[in-house]
């Protein structure tokens, strides 16, 4: 990945910035230019709420190259607590590190960490980025 | 607008093609399908490829098929909707004529996966999905609907064997296709016991990575009743929809609403409903893609898409058989021809030309071809004249 592509994801991977629309509430992951549901340019920056549940999961086996090292490993769509906005929570996908595969299961509360997601090229350059833990 | 027909089809077997390049299996399906139609020149060519660039570093196919088919300078067009790109350069086929502008368009779709490793056509493949928000933490295209599957299962009591049985009847189909790249049938319990790729996915219910092209000859109505010489199959419907690329981003993990929204509009242009359908061809890229798909497609209810596959409904013989070609699954899935060849089969259903796996009867079948987790689909509807 080329630096400046790495380097603009960094609000996101490591702090987390989201985009709440003024208008109607709605948090974005990432941040957006306009809402799509009430077509609003304006936002607000917020950071994700750290805490969430899984509404599912798999466990990779076969990894994408950049990920071999780490296979077999879990993944899965985390929905973040929403807190008193009324809204659905902001979903993410990720890894579930630090877990007995045979003790996932829908609904688990996890919390995210801030970890290294690969290593990559000749180089040895490491990505960092978000992945849960179980609680 | 004008009517729109199919008048020609072609294709070759599919497979591990070491021995042909992209150019190649192009050139032998279009001219199988010109052959097919009967007509002696083309005015436009559409071209169904997802990703030539990755797979075989080439790019500009609208330049090098036409030049190797013999056709420059005809006017060509590449598009590129993931694996419904082949599906897309239908539908912009089908445009062209119905408009106007053009009369015998040629619409072919190809893919060469295999010229790279594994790892090399995983990546690829992963294109189509968010780069930056699902590849970047590890996802493969199993994973994701692998993450459909268990949702699907979690909230309907979908079963591990119904997923398995969308394999076991689409091999069986595929057993009577001896254009198909896997044409061994299989049971259930070597689905259940194969190896694992993405739990609760494992590497039979996975479709394969294949070389492969299709294509089919377009032309207006009232100019295919006069010069076709086999029975004319009418485009009756074209829907096309979207959807967030991330399949997180959706609000119910197990629904793909890019398809509902596509059939609703192919329905409504066609005036027919999902039990006026006699046959489909459907994009089971993984088993649960199929059972998600027909319940989008209205054939099943929400939820009830695992017990009618069990149950035979799609199977050969059943009240609306699904994927009588083999499928993504057995006949192979060369991303970008995919769409093309489901129009392929329901051309050749509807003509009578089926062999073996014919269906009886068979006056109006559905295709439904769709890109990355759902991101995109293509719904048309066909009927004989």
């Amino acid at each position: 990945m080329s630096s400046p592509r790495y380097w603009r994801g960094i609000p996101q991977r490591y702090r987390l910035e989201a985009g709440k629309c003024r208008k109607c509430g709605k948090i974005y992951f990432p941040p957006r230019l306009i809402c799509d549901e009430c077509k609003s340019r304006e936002f607000e920056k917020v950071n994700l709420p750290k805490e969430g549940k899984i509404l599912t999961y798999t466990i990779i086996r076969v990894a994408p190259s950049q990920c071999t090292d780490q296979a077999p490993y879990a993944m899965g769509i985390v929905e973040l607590s929403a807190g008193s906005t009324g809204k659905d929570g902001v979903k993410i996908l990720s890894q579930i590190a630090d877990c007995d595969f045979d003790k996932l299961e829908i609904g688990m509360p996890v919390r995210i960490e801030f970890r290294k997601i690969y290593q990559e090229g000749e180089a040895g350059i490491i990505c960092y980025g978000y992945k849960c833990v179980p609680v | 607008m004008r009517d729109v027909a199919i008048i020609g089809v072609g294709m070759n077997k599919w497979g591990e093609l070491w021995e042909s390049s992209l150019r190649d299996i192009f050139t032998e399906a279009a001219l199988l399908a010109i052959e097919d139609a009967g007509v002696d020149h083309i005015d436009s060519m559409y071209i169904g490829c997802m990703s030539s660039g990755l797979f075989v570093g080439q790019e500009h196919l609208s330049s090098l098929l036409t030049d190797y088919l013999g056709m420059g300078p005809i006017p060509a067009t590449r598009v590129e909707s993931a694996c419904s790109s082949g599906g897309l350069a239908l539908r912009t086929g089908l445009i062209e004529v119905a408009s106007g502008m053009n009369d015998i368009v040629l619409v072919g779709g190809v893919e060469k996966m295999t010229d790279v490793s594994v790892h090399g056509a995983t990546f690829a493949l992963s294109t189509a999905a968010d780069q930056e928000y699902e590849v970047y933490h590890g996802v493969t295209f199993p994973g994701l609907y692998a993450l459909m599957a268990r949702a699907h299962m979690h909230k309907y009591g979908t079963t591990r064997k119904q997923l398995a049985q969308v394999a076991v009847k689409n091999h069986y189909h595929g057993s009577m296709n001896p254009l198909a790249q896997y044409p061994q049938k299989i049971t259930a319990e070597e689905v259940i016991e194969s190896v694992m790729v993405a739990d609760p996915l494992r590497i039979l219910d996975c479709s394969p990575i294949t070389d492969g092209a299709a294509a089919v000859i377009l032309a207006p109505l009232d100019l295919a009743k006069k010069i076709s010489k086999k029975p004319v199959v009418k485009i009756i419907g074209s829907g096309h929809a979207t959807d967030t690329i991330a399949l997180h981003s959706r609000k119910d993990l197990t629904e793909i609403k890019s398809t509902e929204r596509a059939a609703k509009i192919a329905y409504e242009m066609a005036s027919k409903s999902p039990d006026e359908i006699h046959l489909a061809e459907v994009h089971d890229c993984f088993t649960i893609a199929e059972i998600c798909v027909i319940e989008a497609l209205g054939f099943a209810e929400k939820g009830k898409g695992g017990p009618a596959t069990e149950h035979g409904m799609t199977t050969l013989g059943g009240k609306i058989p699904v994927n009588t070609s083999g499928g993504l699954k057995s006949k192979g899935h060369p991303v970008g021809a995919t769409g093309v060849a489901q129009a392929i089969e329901i051309t050749k259903q509807l003509r009578g030309e089926a062999g073996e796996r014919q269906v009886k009867n068979a006056k109006v079948g559905l295709t439904q071809n769709m890109g990355g987790s759902g991101g995109s689909s293509l719904v048309h509807i066909m009927e004989v004249v």
